[in-house]
């Protein structure tokens, strides 16, 4: 059961904020983890050979980054009733110009919203906005929870 | 070949169950900056009323990408893999992953239209457990480019 007042939660609200670094370290992680091992999440040649700018996040590492704070917030992850994302744009993910592949050379900023709140019911919709520099890179991102 | 429209309708099962380890989870936590104890530790999962350690919100995508592999990679959907873009994605839970599940997966592919010289698919894997109980459904778009981009 999630730690959260729904008595308090007002629509409107920032509930989580959070700025997220992205490296070639962790795409590659992703992409161990996730098994997507798709080449234009490490493969510059590739990437740029089938006409992206250069090698991209994977949406779905940025979808699970975003999610992860706002469930830290709720307190339990089975309050998660529905996440939903669009993928606007990609998340370019350059090679750090020297030393480790770990250096950050990308971010995520992610802020969450209440959306819709009914605190009988003890559920609520979170609406997050996902920007890499200014652009959105994903739209119409939704979380349902219910307590 | 042009994506194959006629394959609305169609469904692909992976060919064994996904078996959910605390391994598997663990790693896809630490990739995706899910540092909560429950991830980890069966003891900070238990006593919030799961089985064994929670897999991440997202985690699901594993086993929804493997099933959605045999549509994609079947010759006969017509889908050229390098001009696939991830266009949407949407988990709706019955109730989270814990390690230890034992979980079948089918894809069906609900809608495949033409979009100018693009394709635009849309697939929903419906994950299960052994006593056939929903867990989770894995809804996802996806647009294939066609040969005018």
């Amino acid at each position: 059961m999630s730690t959260i007042d729904f008595s308090q939660l007002t629509i409107g609200d920032t509930v989580v904020e959070a700025e997220i670094p992205l490296s070639r370290a962790s795409l590659v992680d992703y992409a161990a983890a996730s098994g997507d091992h798709n080449p234009i999440h490490w493969s510059e040649r590739f990437a740029t050979e089938v006409g992206l700018e250069g090698v991209i996040a994977h949406g779905m590492l940025s979808m699970a980054v975003v999610i992860a704070p706002i469930v830290e917030w709720l307190g339990d992850p089975g309050s998660v009733v529905d996440y939903r994302t669009r993928f606007s744009a990609p998340v370019l993910v350059p090679d750090a110009e020297s030393g480790t592949p770990a250096t950050p050379t990308a971010s995520l900023a992610l802020s969450a919203t209440v959306g819709a709140v009914d605190a009988a019911l003890g559920t609520a919709r979170i609406d997050v906005t996902v920007k890499s520099g200014e652009t959105d890179v994903l739209s119409r991102t939704q979380v349902r929870v219910s307590r | 070949m042009p994506v194959n429209t006629e394959k609305q309708g169609a469904s692909y099962s992976l060919p064994r169950p996904y078996e959910v380890s605390r391994e598997a989870i663990a790693e896809f936590a630490l990739a995706t900056g899910a540092e909560a104890d429950y991830h980890f530790d069966a003891e900070a999962a238990t006593s919030l009323g799961y089985r064994d350690v929670v897999a991440p919100t997202t985690f699901a995508v594993i086993i929804a990408q493997k099933s959605e592999a045999a549509y994609i990679s079947d010759p006969d959907s017509g889908i050229d893999f390098s001009k696939v873009v991830h266009g949407s994605e949407q988990f709706s839970f019955t109730r989270p992953i814990v390690a230890g599940d034992s979980l079948e997966a089918t894809t069906h592919v609900d809608g495949v239209r033409a979009a100018g010289s693009n394709a635009m698919i849309t697939t929903r894997t419906e994950i299960t457990d052994v006593a056939a109980q929903p867990v989770v459904t894995v809804t996802s778009t996806i647009v294939v480019r066609g040969d005018g981009e």
